[in-house]
């Protein structure tokens, strides 16, 4: 009955929205000093560790890939295996324009990418949503494999197993190169990016549109009954998701200078779902910390046991799931408000 | 002759083999109280559920205001003025309460669908979901986790979502169940607070509460009608003691 709805600013005279609760509801989107942590991290890391900044490029390469999973699995609550079909279908998109010389220019490809994934995402999600748990979860592994299988067999176009190496991407902006010996330029373009994509998550998870993706994770049939299209906004949060991690496989590709079939492997969508775990899902900065976490680990790991390094990632995931349920920021947001309350009695 | 909200036809379900509503004819006027009872199995969930929308029927129709709805989705009839909760909670848990109400009157006035503005921005949708929970004596639970409440004042949030759809007609399937019979009189005591010109259909095993509530009972046995009255009528009416309201105590 939209007909006896207050209109818009009515009732805002009334004043009930001075409640507590509904204050928290008001400022929840605003911005917060410890958000701009992740931010000023990333400016001093790249005067601090210049030696660093290829390492530097992928992590956040990963975070972004880690955002765009949490869109869809952290907030909507849709089960996938298969991310990195998103992954490797903006990865592709760049390599083959680039390998087949039709388009080099970086920004526009990075679009182009964006907007091939989410293709993916928009045909895939009408088909899969329609499931849920385990059948979810093998149709999206079922999409990711037929991509690399596709990629595989296309050996022609996309060089098969081989992949497509150096690949030529034209200068940002016309002005500045992509040097693989010295990835100043990979790193603030990926800075940059990673900056836009995860305004506008934040922008869209604060939405109206964003919590009632929260609604769909935390009851579905609650959702129907209260008359939300489900279907409809699963299939849109999976296409924006897709065409997010379509813009960092294409940033990979960029930033590499090659694509292989590993873009669509389930080790890269396996990874990257533990990486979310690892930091936290459903609230946008797991993301980040999962994936600083998870690939310094690797690195310092694998240079004190190069055999054996993934022992020590396992026993840590192993740690997390046991007494972290919510990630490693879950985990500090318990200690935080342990720490408040101590505080506060004594 | 009070105008009809709610209408059915002959409205059958079949799952299998199992007769769960046969050819079930029924009228819910407007501003109505009614009650639904039967022992359990009598049907009485599916009958909500093919009122929703959640089941499609094996047979008959179901009109609302007159209108044949049988075809209708049940996000349309939610639009189209229908509301319901569940037997068992159905609750956004890791929300507070507030946002759980402000959920379900952001889908009624259409703000849900808006992807860049922040949810904080549209105070007209708080402003109504707090009014909602003034009424409802949930207020002072707002801002808590709805995970966190006694299950007495869960039972609430689920009557507060639904009336958040502004319906015309509210099924409320077993709003007690689950709370402590000292409490049952919070239930009730909402349910007296609702607007008088929603017709509401209730589903109840506490004999006590649809007696207070309903003004008119119907009795559901095996997926068909086997009476239907004044509460008066239905209680002295010997049939119905024998099956049902004999078993239930009604102290």
């Amino acid at each position: 009955m939209s007909t006896e709805a207050v209109p818009a600013g009515a009732a805002t005279t009334i004043g009930r929205t001075d409640h507590p609760a509904a204050r928290v509801l008001i400022g929840r989107h605003h911005l917060r000093w410890w958000e701009t942590l992740p931010w000023l991290a990333a400016a001093a890391f790249y005067f601090l560790f210049p030696d660093y900044l290829g390492f530097g490029t992928s992590l956040m390469i990963t975070i972004l890939f880690a955002l765009s999973l949490d869109l869809a699995l952290g907030y909507a609550g849709i089960i996938t295996l298969g991310h990195a079909a998103f992954f490797g279908a903006g990865a592709y998109t760049v390599g083959l324009l680039a390998f087949h010389n039709i388009w080099t220019e970086p920004v526009t490809s990075l679009m182009l990418a964006g907007l091939a994934a989410a293709a993916v995402g928009l045909v895939s999600g009408l088909v899969l949503l329609r499931t849920q748990g385990l059948t979810l979860l093998m149709l999206t592994l079922c999409t990711m494999a037929l991509l690399q299988e596709g990629a595989n067999m296309a050996h022609d176009y996309t060089g098969g197993f081989d992949g497509l190496p150096s690949l030529d991407i034209a200068p940002v902006f016309g002005m500045f190169e992509f040097n693989p010996l010295y990835p100043d330029t990979q790193y603030l373009y990926t800075l940059a990016i990673l900056f836009v994509c995860f305004v506008f998550l934040r922008t869209l998870v604060y939405s109206p549109f964003g919590q009632s993706l929260t609604g769909i994770r935390e009851n579905l049939l609650r959702m129907h009954a209260i008359g939300a299209p489900v279907r409809h906004r699963l299939v849109i949060c999976y296409t924006i998701s897709a065409a997010l991690a379509g813009i960092a496989g294409g940033l990979w590709a960029q930033t590499n200078a090659y694509v292989n079939l590993s873009a669509l492997d389930l080790d890269r969508a396996a990874t990257v779902l533990i990486i979310l775990i690892l930091g936290g899902y459903g609230r946008l900065y797991g993301a980040f910390v999962g994936a600083a976490a998870y690939m310094t680990l690797e690195h310092f790991l694998a240079r004190i046991y190069p055999t054996a390094w993934q022992l020590g990632l396992g026993l840590l995931l192993v740690a997390v799931a046991l007494y972290a349920r919510n990630g490693l920021l879950g985990l500090s947001a318990v200690i935080w408000q342990r720490y408040r309350a101590r505080r506060t009695t004594s | 002759m009070t105008e009809l909200r709610l209408e059915t036809r002959a409205l059958s379900r079949r799952f299998g083999a199992l007769v769960a509503l046969q050819d079930f004819d029924f009228k819910l006027a407007a501003g109505a109280r009614h009650a639904l009872i039967g022992p359990n199995g009598a049907g009485k969930t599916t009958f909500i559920n093919l009122l929703a929308g959640a089941l499609p029927p094996s047979r008959g129709c179901v009109l609302l205001k007159g209108e044949d709805i049988t075809d209708k989705k049940q996000a349309e009839r939610v639009k189209l003025g229908i509301a319901r909760t569940f037997q068992i909670n159905r609750l956004f848990r890791g929300l507070s309460v507030l946002e759980n109400v402000c959920m379900s009157v952001a889908e009624r006035v259409g703000a849900a669908p808006t992807l860049f503005h922040p949810v904080g921005r549209r105070t007209d949708v708080i402003e109504e979901s707090m009014h909602l929970l003034d009424m409802l004596k949930l207020a002072a639970d707002a801002e808590h986790r709805v995970s966190e409440l006694p299950y007495g004042r869960q039972r609430l949030v689920e009557i507060a979502i639904a009336i958040g759809s502004k319906p015309d007609v509210l099924l409320l399937d077993e709003p007690a169940a689950g709370v402590p019979s000292a409490e049952s009189h919070i239930i009730l005591d909402a349910m007296e607070r609702l607007p008088e010109r929603i017709a509401i259909l209730i589903i109840e095993h506490d004999m006590d509460l649809v007696f207070r509530f309903a003004k008119r009972v119907t009795v559901m046995v095996g997926g068909a009608l086997f009476a239907e009255g004044t509460p008066r009528e239905i209680e002295d009416n010997p049939q119905v003691r024998a099956v049902y309201l004999g078993q239930a105590d009604r102290g």
